[in-house]
């Protein structure tokens, strides 16, 4: 039998198998930030050990950071200590860290990429569950908690257990107006927010070969939303364009020897997969969620399920949740009014993103009484935003480009939906609370949020291309 | 802190509410901290208080009710789904829980559980829905869990079902090992393994 892109890489990271349990596993890049680490380093610490491998660390400042005036302190003394304790810890551990005033700075699974550190068939952890963003490269990539992120500290190695495999194929040619993002929401509508839990998904399939390396990371990031351990995507000429030449991609001497393994990295004809779905491209809409949790998703112009579409055990959680949105079972979200607009996270802020919505906005304004935040994902996307004249763009569309970081993602700096108000945001999650307690998300692609910005509600964008 | 466990046997606070992510646990705000403890007083932060004010405590939530305490906390389908924040683990161990009980747990919860020294509990939607009715009826209904055998009983009836655990993990729970300890026994496999590698 065939193996699976996801077996070729697992089994050459497996150090040792424990009899009836998990398998000791070689991570080769280590992601850290401000809010999961300090534990981490307390706990070596009082183990008396240094990072083992600190050459496979990178840091940066993102979760809490401000996204206005970063030179200055940060005001929140709390967030201020927790910065500077990954400082502190950077320092004595010897790890390359990019923090505030950094070029490289910006949303942990931004700079990864961007800077060419993730590469096909590495094994990349995170202390953040978007961690899976990075399989879009054709790795292992996925979020652990502290103790886990305390073990690779140690040595470089995890306790895991092997997930079951699923395979989702996405066929056919997207309609217009379908991006990445509405692709991912979709899926996660069908399966719901817990669907895939327990394993580990590829994407695969003409549609998903056909897009870019930034929308196959929108994928990849929101496996986690449908419960999945992790997604990934088998590297093809569209990966290697993208890494080659990045400051942290193989160099020339070493290219085609890596080009070589990397080309091995593809699921077997023959492989089979615990579970495997197919999705005709053809089906999907412009997406919109209208609950709490990222499962409540439908066509931007769809109406709510109407209380007897629910299963009565369900029905519970359902009007809680439209409760705490303020929305009515059956009813249609189109039209209805939004008061700000979220255009970041590790979902959606890279160049592409931003290009795609000043290529909507160009020559338009915000809506009256919206306030339109966009939050790019790092500090070279800024730069290039700023190269490319998209600043202005935004600048005469009334739109606040702000610095980088996960900003009103989850409202961890100052960055907060006041209680109430509603969102579109092209982020991950839409939780009870997590744009600011009481702040109603409702969260969507990049294009949909920018016809929000323009026309100040929920609108449909295929009714302006 | 994280310490062996076996056999507990205690009353339980039910939040009946499915999906329990882990923004909702403890919410990012209280993520400032740069050490694990005294994150229980932020448990379910949102749910226990009228705008985040201590002096005004959401009368319907069950945190709230004086008659339910104990170390089990039984949740709806699908608990700790979202981001992978062990804070969430260390609020619910930091509110004197040693159990979860639900009938699906998200994958990085679960592993963060393990990790503190609490103990996730999967169970058949039947069986927790009985676990549910008997506790919602009577606040002092008992509940055991034995580690050792892979069983939760409900004292009152004596239904009874086992759970599943992995064998390594139930070691290291009974023992109070921890994942650590063991990885830091491998370096020179580790190593060699490094050195091995093309
Ligand atoms: S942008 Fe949001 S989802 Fe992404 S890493 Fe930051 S907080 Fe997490």
């Amino acid at each position: 039998m065939g193996k699976t892109l996801f077996d070729k890489i697992w089994e050459k990271h497996v150090v040792r198998q424990i009899d009836g349990g998990p398998a000791v596993l070689y991570i080769d890049k280590h992601f850290i930030h401000e809010v999961t680490s300090p534990q981490a380093f307390k706990g070596l610490e009082k183990r008396g050990l240094k990072v083992f491998r600190p050459q496979q660390v990178v840091a940066t400042a993102d979760h809490n950071v401000p996204t206005v005036q970063q030179h200055l302190p940060i005001k929140d003394e709390l967030s201020r200590n927790q910065v500077q304790q990954l400082i502190d810890n950077c320092k004595h551990h010897d790890i390359e860290l990019y923090g505030l005033g950094h070029p490289f700075q910006g949303i942990v699974h931004v700079i990864g990429p961007e800077l060419g550190v993730t590469q096909p068939g590495m094994t990349i952890v995170c202390g953040d569950s978007h961690t899976s963003t990075h399989g879009a490269f054709g790795s292992i990539a996925f979020g652990i908690g502290t103790s886990e992120v305390e073990m690779v500290m140690a040595t470089q190695c995890l306790m895991q257990s092997k997930p079951k495999l699923m395979r989702i194929n996405v066929e056919g040619t997207l309609n217009k107006g379908v991006v990445s993002k509405d692709i991912v929401l979709y899926i996660i509508a069908q399966l719901s927010a817990s669907g895939a839990t327990g394993y580990f998904v590829e994407f695969a399939g003409s549609a998903i070969r056909g897009l870019s390396m930034e929308a196959r990371m929108t994928i990849c990031n929101m496996s986690i939303e449908m419960g999945a351990r992790g997604g990934m995507i088998a590297p093809d000429d569209i990966t290697f364009d993208y890494i080659k030449g990045r400051l942290f991609a193989p160099g020339v001497a070493q290219w085609e020897r890596k080009l070589a393994a990397w080309k091995e990295l593809y699921t077997d004809a023959d492989a089979v997969f615990d579970r495997e779905i197919t999705i005709a491209a053809a089906d999907i809409e412009p997406m919109i969620t209208y609950g709490t949790n990222p499962g409540m998703g439908m066509g931007v112009s769809g109406h709510i399920p109407a209380e007897h579409e629910i299963e009565a055990k369900e029905k519970p959680s359902f009007l809680k949740s439209l409760d705490y949105m303020g929305l009515k079972p059956g009813t249609v979200i189109k039209g209805r009014k939004v008061d700000y607009v979220f255009i970041g996270s590790c979902t959606n802020s890279r160049i592409e993103d931003l290009r795609l919505v000043a290529s909507f906005v160009k020559g338009r304004k915000k809506a009256d009484g919206v306030e339109v935040w966009i939050v790019p994902g790092s500090k070279q996307v800024e730069k290039q935003a700023i190269a490319e004249g998209i600043d202005k763009i935004f600048e005469e569309a009334g739109f606040q480009l702000r610095q980088p970081g996960c900003s009103a993602c989850l409202a961890m700096n100052e960055d907060k939906i006041p209680a109430g108000k509603y969102c579109i945001s092209t982020s991950n999650r839409n939780f009870e609370g997590r744009q600011g307690p009481s702040a109603r998300t409702l969260l969507a692609s990049p294009l949909t949020a920018a016809v929000a910005a323009i026309t100040g509600e929920v609108g449909d964008v295929r009714e302006f291309l | 802190m994280s310490k062996a466990i076996n056999i507990i046997k205690s009353t339980a606070v039910p939040v009946n509410i499915e999906n329990i992510d882990t923004d909702q646990i403890i919410p990012a705000r209280f993520l400032k901290a740069t050490s694990r403890d005294g994150f229980g007083k932020n448990l379910f932060r949102d749910w226990r208080f009228q705008n985040d004010d201590e002096q005004q405590p959401k009368q319907d939530f069950v945190m709230n009710n004086p008659a339910y305490k104990g170390r089990i906390l039984v949740g709806a389908r699908n608990f700790g789904c979202g981001s992978s924040r062990e804070h969430a683990a260390w609020a619910i161990k930091d509110a004197g829980f040693d159990v979860v009980v639900s009938s699906f747990f998200a994958d990085i919860f679960r592993n963060n559980s393990l990790n503190n020294f609490l103990l996730p509990v999967q169970v058949s939607e039947a069986f927790l829905q009985q676990l549910f009715q008997a506790v919602e009826q009577d606040a002092t209904a008992e509940i055991e869990v034995n580690l050792e055998e892979q069983t939760i009983t409900l004292l009152a009836t004596g239904a009874r079902e086992s759970f599943d655990i992995n064998s390594y993990k139930k070691t290291c729970l009974l023992n109070g090992y921890d994942d650590i300890d063991y990885l830091l026994s491998m370096r020179n496999d580790i190593v060699a393994f490094e050195t091995a590698r093309p």
